[in-house]
């Protein structure tokens, strides 16, 4: 089995950071934008699954799992919001959340 | 010593319990508190003028602390410097004041701000002391100022109409016009002689300049701008007449018995530097000649009551004025005392006559009175004839004291005895055109009397209504006051000896005329039995109720093109300067502000774009 090269799982986790980055600014509704930030983190798990498999060290395996508890974590949170912000503005659009505006 | 270092204090203090405690005083507490130190204050007086008239010293002093020191070792104190001039002063003020701030606490009682008047007339009382007891111009001009703002504050003491406000600000605004003058003659006096006590100020001016000489000049025109604006005498005298907005006591108190004379004082006590100039000593004889005849026609033609007695009160600070530029100073002073007393008295029986009318104050309204108030009638008669100083009142003894010694005198003359005469004359007439038309006939005012404290308020009228007419016959010694007068005295002495022997059969003789003229003129204004009388106010007539002309010609020559120029400029030209750095701060502010809007996915792609170029900088 030939090892995947390390540019390889690079350019895929920045390819799937764009993505996810492009996403989080461009869609208006809260729940895709928290679906977004799921696939950056992902993206970032990529590189350091890809990093710990190039130098055989469990550095980025212990690392994914943090960033998998992380993620978790923060849906709990995000959907709680969501539920939330549903609730009292009958509406999922972020645009609308602008009362701190300066 | 003590008694005189602690003279204006019962007063403060008792201010400042009033003022401090507010309406949580009764009235009586109020009372007790206000009047009573006024009360020790006049007994103070009292024994502080014995011991100086029994003691060989002229001078009483107290040095209480320093206020502040100058260069040239000049060091200004608080010190009191008490002789015969202050002395007398401070009797009239405290002794005064006590009777009428007795009046006002029955006057004022049903007033809900009762002890905010009683504050404001304890602290006149200070700044009075202080003014006619400091020993140096400095605390002079703190007292000065001190009774301005007491004025100016009681003026406007019902706040709540507008006409009173004005005139307050109006009082404030021409007075300050003459202390402006006397500050800037303070300024000058201390460059020259670098000293501003007045005992030693006045000799280093007799030692170091001459008669006549330009320095003297200046700084007794400087005074005297500052007396005239604070005596209402010509041309800043349009204030008086519109402070009578205050209450009465007040008129009674600050506009006829004390304050409006501070300028006859200053000059008194300031006489070593006007001495000095003849030239100036003409300018207050005229000044105070040209107030007494314009003050009494205005007067002719009022028809408030307490408009009356304001011309008539400026109308004898003319004549204090004019017995002054005459070098009588003790006739000056002698007659402020006597004037004080019958003013005084005036105007508390006229607040009797306007509280026991319901607040009318127009004497074409009122009428009969002699039947209906029998008792402020007498004592308003009483004050009249003192005013008209028929033989035997105290007005008599110092007016004709003042008249004598006119003829004469090196810095009056002939012109100006004159003009005393008439102004006598006139006095008269309009003293008994007001006594015909509010006391005799019959009454033109259906609505029934108001009587309230009527027989409390009575208490200090009797007291001021005996020294109105004996106040005459207490004799001022002011030799060692007005030391540096009595030298040049000869010539004078040679010149009386000269006189016309008809001088003194006509002084006295006036008020009589002016009596006969308006028993006659004024016959229906005597005899009238309950119609109304028209009172027309046109042409001259009414020229002479607006203060002949005075008040018309201000407006023109000063209110109006300043108000014009106000409204030209305003917008500011130099604020606009200044309006820039404002203008620079807000184009900030607006574009630091657009950037924070509000909107969480502009921050996200700010991070995005801000990584980016951190990283591009790096990786260059």
């Amino acid at each position: 089995m030939t090892a995947i090269p390390l540019s390889h799982a690079l350019v895929l986790a920045c390819i799937l950071f764009v993505i996810g980055f492009v996403g989080v600014i461009v869609r208006k509704n809260t729940l895709f934008m928290l679906m977004s930030l799921e696939v950056m983190l992902n993206a970032v798990g990529v590189a350091f699954i890809g990093a710990g498999s190039a130098w055989q060290q469990a550095d980025g395996q212990i690392m994914f799992i943090l960033i998998l508890t992380l993620a978790a974590a923060e849906v709990a949170v995000g959907l709680a919001l969501l539920i939330r912000m549903q609730r009292r503005f009958r509406s999922l659009d972020i645009d609308k959340l602008s009362q701190l505006r300066g | 010593m003590l008694l005189l270092a602690l003279l204006p204090f019962y007063p403060l203090l008792s201010f400042l319990l009033l003022a401090g405690l507010g309406k949580r005083l009764s009235w009586h507490a109020a009372t007790l508190i206000s009047v009573g130190s006024v009360a020790l204050s006049a007994i103070s007086s009292a024994i502080l003028v014995y011991q100086l008239s029994s003691s060989e010293a002229t001078v009483i002093s107290v040095h209480l602390w320093q206020w502040f020191s100058l260069a040239m070792g000049a060091d200004i104190g608080f010190s009191f410097y008490l002789d015969a001039l202050s002395a007398v002063m401070i009797c009239v003020v405290s002794g005064v004041g006590f009777l009428i701030h007795l009046y006002a606490a029955f006057y004022m009682k049903s007033d809900e701000n009762f002890n905010r008047f009683m504050a404001y007339m304890n602290l006149f009382i200070v700044a009075m002391l202080i003014l006619v007891l400091a020993d140096n111009l400095v605390l002079l001009y703190l007292g000065w100022e001190g009774v301005g703002l007491c004025s100016f504050l009681l003026i406007g003491f019902w706040y709540q109409e507008k006409a009173n406000v004005l005139a307050a600000r109006k009082a404030f605004i021409v007075t300050r016009v003459g202390d402006t003058a006397m500050a800037i003659g303070l300024f000058i006096l201390f460059d020259w002689l670098g000293q501003l006590n007045i005992q030693e100020a006045t000799q280093l001016a007799q030692q170091n300049w001459q008669v006549g000489s330009n320095q003297a000049y200046w700084i007794a025109l400087l005074l005297l701008g500052g007396a005239v604006g604070k005596s209402a005498q010509l041309p800043l005298q349009t204030w008086l007449p519109d402070a009578m907005a205050g209450p009465t006591p007040v008129s009674a108190l600050i506009h006829a018995a004390t304050m409006v004379t501070a300028g006859v004082y200053l000059i008194a006590r300031m006489h070593g530097i006007f001495l000095l100039s003849p030239e100036v000593m003409n300018y207050v004889a005229w000044v105070g000649a040209l107030t007494l005849l314009l003050a009494g026609i205005a007067a002719l033609a009022q028809n408030d009551i307490k408009r009356v007695l304001a011309y008539s009160t400026m109308s004898q600070i003319g004549y204090m004025m004019l017995a002054l530029g005459a070098g009588a100073w003790s006739a000056g002073i002698f007659h402020l005392m006597t004037h004080a007393f019958f003013k005084a008295l005036l105007f508390l029986t006229a607040g009797s006559v306007i509280l026991a009318l319901h607040h009318q104050q127009n004497i074409f309204k009122m009428g009969g009175l002699l039947k209906r108030l029998p008792v402020e009638s007498s004592l308003f008669a009483i004050g009249l004839i003192c005013l008209i100083a028929l033989p035997g009142t105290s007005g008599f003894f110092s007016k004709e004291a003042i008249i004598a010694e006119l003829w004469s005198s090196p810095t009056a003359g002939a012109q100006l005895w004159w003009c005393a005469i008439i102004g006598a004359l006139v006095t008269s007439i309009y003293s008994c055109r007001l006594f015909f038309l509010a006391f005799l006939g019959e009454s033109r005012n259906q609505s029934g009397l108001h009587l309230c404290n009527a027989n409390r308020m009575r208490l200090p009228l009797l007291a001021l209504a005996l020294l109105s007419l004996f106040g005459g016959l207490i004799h001022l010694d002011f030799s060692s006051v007005f030391s540096l007068a009595n030298r040049a005295s000869e010539a004078v002495a040679n010149a009386r000896a000269n006189e016309p022997i008809w001088l003194h059969p006509i002084a006295i003789a006036m008020p009589f005329v002016g009596i006969i003229f308006s028993w006659l003129f004024f016959s229906d204004y005597r005899s009238n039995k309950g119609q109304e009388i028209p009172y027309k106010a046109t042409g001259f007539i009414g020229v002479c109720r607006d203060g002949v002309g005075f008040d018309w010609l201000y407006d023109w020559l000063l209110v109006k093109p300043y108000c014009l120029l106000a409204r030209l400029n305003r917008r500011d030209v130099l604020d606009q300067v200044l309006m820039l750095n404002a203008w620079y701060a807000r184009l900030w502010y607006g574009a630091l502000s657009a950037t924070q809007n509000g909107q969480l996915r502009w921050y996200a792609a700010a991070i995005g774009v801000a990584v980016m170029c951190l990283v591009g900088v790096m990786a260059l």
